[in-house]
C-alpha cells in the first residue's frame, strides 16, 4: 500500500471502529483484515508522514463520526469505537507526534473519587478525550484525595476530571478541590466534575470549574476553556 | 413470486390451557353442536348439513321460522379435518404476501373494524391561569364522518406503518353517493388503490361479489394470477350469538367459498350477554359457532381456504357495552387460539382495541395488555390492532401511529432468542477480550447488533425533557407519513377497473 492508500485505509477503519484485526466493523466481513493498530504499525515502518497521518487518517474520520453522531446515524458505541482507534493510534505514534510537531491538547488527569468503585462513565470520558487529542492520565477508581493531588503536582496537568456515581461519595469532590487549594495548585488546574448525582449547581457549590453531563459536553467545555 | 412473503416473527406460544383443558372445551363444543345444535335461518345451508348427516328439524325462534341443525361429532371432525392448515393471502406487492400456517405460530398484525368516526388530532397552546408565562401544548380532537377519501387515507397510512402486515378497512364509507349496492366496489377500490398489502373486508351485497372479484383479477393480472396471489379475502360473521346462523351471511359464505377466495369464519359473542361470561362457557360456545361455520365451508367445497375467526369480547357490567382492555378478553382469545391450533386451522384473532375514547394513558394500557398477550399466544393473524378507540367505534390515525410503535416493540420482544452454541462461544470470547482491556467497556462491541437492528431503539415518541409530548410527536410523525407519495395503481389498471367495474365514485379515480 502506498502512503495515500494506507492513510485512507486507516481513516476507513477509524470510522468502522476497528482497533485491531480481529475486530468486527459496521460493514460485513472485515474480521481478520488489518485494523488501525496493524495499519498504523505499517505506516510507522514505511515512514509515513506523521502529521498527515494524524490529520487525514485520524482527526478527519473522527470528525466524520462526530457528524454522523450529531445527525443521529451513529450512536455512542460508534463514537467510542472510533475514539478507541484514535487513542490506540496515538499510543503507537507517541514520540513521533512531538517530532512531527503534532501537539497534544493537554494533559488530562481523570479519576473516580475515594470510596466510589464506579468507573464506566469515567472510562467513556477518558476514551473520548483521548480520541479528541488529549493526553489522558487515567488513575482508575476509588482514588484517595492525596494521590490525585500528588498526580497533578507530578504531571503539571492543566485539567482534572473527577467522577462519582454515589450521593455519598460526590462530597469527596469538595475535599479534592480544598486539598488542591491547600497545596497551592487550584489556580493551575481546571477541575471538571461529572457523574449521575452531580449537577451544575453542585459544581458551583464545591467550587469546580465546570459540570459535564457527559463526555461530549466535556469536550465542548474543554474547547471553550481553550478559547478563553 | 411464490417464494416471496412478508417477514414476521415466529413466537414460542404461551398456552394458557393444558391439553386436557383444550379437550374439555372441544368436547363441550361438540356437545353443544349435538344438543341444542344451532338455529339456522338459511335453507340452503340446512339442506347441505342434512345431506351430510346432520339432524335438521323445523323450529321457531321468537316468531321467526327456522331450522334447528344438530351436528354429529363425526361430521364436524371429518369436515374440519379437510380445512387446509396453511394458506396464503396475497398482496399487490408480492413481498407483502402472508403465509398463515396452523402449525407455525408466525404472527401478523393488522387493522380492523369498520368505524363510522375518524378522529382527527391537532395540537393547541394553553396558558396557565396562575402563571401566564407558562404555556403547554395539548392535543385537541375533532370527529369526522368516515368516507371513501378517509378510507383511502387510512390505507395509505397503513401501507407506511412498517409493523402493520395486513389491511382491514378501519373506517366506513358514508359518502353521499354510497349506496348498499356500490358499497363493496368503493371500499375495495379505495383500499386497493392506496395500499400494497393484503386487503380484507366483509361483503355488503352478495350480488356485487363478481364485480369485486373482477377488480381483484385486474389488479392481480388475471384469474390465474389472482388464484396464486389472492390480493383480497373476505370475512363472514355467520353467527349471531348465541348460535343463530344468519340467512344472508350464510348465502355470502356459499358465494365466497365457491369463488375460491380465502374466507374468515368469525364469531363475536359478548361474555355476559350473548355468551357466558365464564371462560369455559364462552370458549365452548364461540368454538361451536366457528366450527359450524367451518364445517359449512368444507361441505360447500372441500379444502376451501378458511381462517378460524375468533372475536370474543366481554360485557361491561355497568352498561353492557363491549369491554376489550380486560383480562377476560385475553383469556377468551387465548383459548380460541389454542382451539384453532388443536384443529389445525390458522387463527384470525384480536388485540389492541382501546376502550378509551381518546389517545392517552388509558388507551396505551388497554392496548398493551392485549397486544402483548395475544402476540404471545401465537395467533397467526391478529386484527383490530391499529388505531381503534372507543371500543371499535372510532379510528384515530395518530393512535394508529402510536400502535405501530407498540406492535413493533411487541414483535421485537418476542423474537427468537439468539442463544445458540455459536452465540455463546462468541459471547465468551467477547467477555474475555473486554475484561482484558483497560476500560472494560462493552459498548464498542454493541455496534454490529445496533446497526443490524438486533437492538431496539428507545420509544419513538419520548421527549428529551421532562414533558410527555407523545401525542404531539406522534402527530408530527403522522404528518410526515401523510406527506409521502401514495402507492396508487398504474393508470392503465385504474382505467380498466373503471371501465369494467360499475359504481365506483368518480372522485376516487387517480391517474398515477
Amino acid at each position: 500500500m502506498d502512503e495515500r492508500e494506507l492513510i485512507e485505509n486507516i481513516a476507513y477503519n477509524v470510522i468502522q471502529g476497528r482497533v485491531e484485526a480481529e475486530d468486527e466493523g459496521i460493514d460485513q466481513g472485515l474480521e481478520g483484515q488489518p485494523g488501525v493498530t496493524e495499519l498504523v504499525g505499517q505506516a510507522i515502518e514505511q515512514g509515513v508522514d506523521t502529521r498527515r497521518l494524524v490529520l487525514e487518517g485520524l482527526s478527519e474520520p473522527m470528525e466524520k463520526v462526530g457528524a454522523k453522531y450529531e445527525s443521529g446515524e451513529y450512536l455512542i458505541p460508534d463514537m467510542l469505537a472510533a475514539a478507541e482507534c484514535v487513542g490506540a493510534a496515538m499510543d503507537l505514534l507517541g514520540p513521533k507526534m512531538l517530532e512531527a510537531g503534532v501537539e497534544s491538547k493537554g494533559k488530562f488527569v481523570i479519576a473516580t473519587v475515594h470510596g466510589d468503585l464506579h468507573d464506566i462513565g469515567k472510562n467513556i470520558v477518558a476514551i473520548m478525550l483521548k480520541g479528541a487529542g488529549y493526553e489522558v492520565i487515567d488513575m482508575g477508581n476509588n482514588i484517595p484525595t492525596a494521590r490525585i493531588v500528588d498526580k497533578i503536582k507530578e504531571t503539571n496537568a492543566p485539567f482534572l476530571g473527577l467522577s462519582a456515581l454515589l450521593t455519598t461519595t460526590m462530597r469527596v469532590m469538595s475535599e479534592v478541590i480544598a486539598s488542591l487549594q491547600e497545596n497551592g495548585l487550584r489556580d493551575k488546574v481546571k477541575v471538571l466534575i461529572g457523574g449521575a448525582p452531580t449537577s451544575g449547581k453542585f459544581a458551583a457549590e464545591v467550587g469546580a470549574d465546570a459540570y459535564c453531563r457527559d463526555a461530549f459536553q466535556a469536550i465542548d467545555v474543554l474547547k471553550e476553556m481553550a478559547r478563553s | 413470486m411464490t417464494e416471496l412473503f412478508r417477514e414476521s416473527i415466529i413466537v414460542k406460544p404461551y398456552e394458557r390451557l393444558r391439553r386436557d383443558q383444550v379437550e374439555h372445551l372441544d368436547k363441550a363444543s361438540m356437545a353443544i353442536l349435538a344438543d341444542p345444535g344451532f338455529w339456522c335461518f338459511n335453507e340452503r345451508a340446512a339442506k347441505l348439513y342434512e345431506q351430510h348427516g346432520a339432524t335438521v328439524v323445523d323450529d321457531i325462534l321468537g316468531s321467526a321460522r327456522c331450522r334447528r341443525v344438530r351436528l354429529p361429532e363425526g361430521l364436524v371432525r371429518e369436515a374440519v379435518a379437510k380445512a387446509p392448515s396453511r394458506l396464503v393471502l396475497g398482496a399487490r406487492n408480492p413481498a407483502n404476501r402472508l403465509v398463515l400456517d396452523a402449525e407455525v405460530p408466525r404472527i401478523y398484525f393488522g387493522s380492523g373494524s369498520e368505524t363510522n368516526v375518524w378522529l382527527e388530532t391537532r395540537m393547541e397552546d394553553f396558558v396557565s391561569v396562575s402563571e401566564p408565562t407558562e404555556k403547554i401544548r395539548v392535543p385537541r380532537f375533532s370527529e369526522l364522518r368516515g368516507d371513501s377519501a378517509l378510507l383511502g387515507r387510512a390505507a395509505r397510512l397503513c401501507d407506511r406503518l412498517e409493523h402493520l402486515d395486513f389491511f382491514i378497512r378501519p373506517v366506513n364509507v358514508q359518502d353521499p353517493g354510497i349506496t348498499e349496492d356500490n358499497h363493496d366496489v368503493n371500499k375495495f377500490f379505495a383500499s386497493l388503490n392506496n395500499i400494497t398489502k393484503h386487503v380484507q373486508a366483509g361483503l355488503t351485497k352478495l350480488e356485487r361479489l363478481p364485480d369485486v372479484a373482477r377488480m381483484a383479477e385486474i389488479i392481480a393480472g388475471g384469474p390465474e394470477a389472482l388464484g396464486e396471489n389472492p390480493v383480497i379475502s373476505f370475512i363472514a360473521c355467520i353467527f349471531k350469538s348465541p348460535l343463530e346462523m344468519v340467512d344472508d351471511t350464510a348465502e355470502k359464505v356459499f358465494a365466497i367459498v365457491e369463488s375460491g377466495f380465502p374466507l374468515v369464519i368469525s364469531s363475536s359473542p359478548q361474555g355476559g350477554s350473548s355468551a357466558p361470561i365464564q371462560e369455559a362457557g364462552m370458549a365452548a360456545q364461540i368454538n361451536a359457532e366457528i366450527l359450524a361455520g367451518i364445517v359449512l365451508t368444507q361441505l360447500i367445497r372441500e379444502g376451501a381456504p378458511v381462517l378460524y375467526g375468533s372475536v370474543p369480547v366481554r360485557a361491561r357490567m355497568d352498561d353492557l357495552h363491549d369491554l376489550y382492555g380486560c383480562p377476560e378478553f385475553n383469556h377468551y382469545n387465548n383459548d380460541c387460539v389454542q382451539l384453532a391450533r388443536f384443529y389445525g386451522i390458522p387463527c384470525y384473532s384480536t388485540a389492541g382495541v382501546g376502550d378509551a375514547k381518546r389517545p392517552g394513558m388509558q388507551a396505551t394500557f388497554e392496548k398493551m395488555l392485549t397486544h402483548m398477550y395475544m402476540a404471545m399466544s401465537g395467533a397467526q393473524y391478529i386484527h383490530y390492532a391499529f388505531g381503534l378507540l372507543d371500543r371499535t367505534n372510532t379510528f384515530c390515525p395518530v393512535q394508529a401511529v402510536l400502535d405501530n410503535e407498540q406492535v413493533g416493540k411487541v414483535k421485537h420482544c418476542l423474537r427468537d432468542p439468539k442463544v445458540s452454541e455459536d452465540h455463546v462461544n462468541d459471547a465468551v470470547k467477547m467477555i474475555r477480550k473486554v475484561l482484558s482491556s483497560g476500560n472494560r467497556l462493552y459498548a464498542r462491541h454493541a455496534r454490529k447488533a445496533i446497526h443490524s437492528g438486533d437492538v431496539s431503539d428507545p420509544y419513538l415518541f419520548e421527549d428529551k425533557g421532562h414533558d410527555d409530548r407523545v401525542i404531539e410527536k406522534a402527530s408530527e410523525r403522522l404528518a410526515e407519513l401523510d406527506a409521502l407519495p401514495a402507492p396508487h395503481l398504474d393508470a392503465s389498471v385504474v382505467d380498466a377497473i373503471f371501465r369494467e367495474v360499475p359504481g365506483i365514485l368518480p372522485g376516487l379515480r387517480t391517474s398515477a
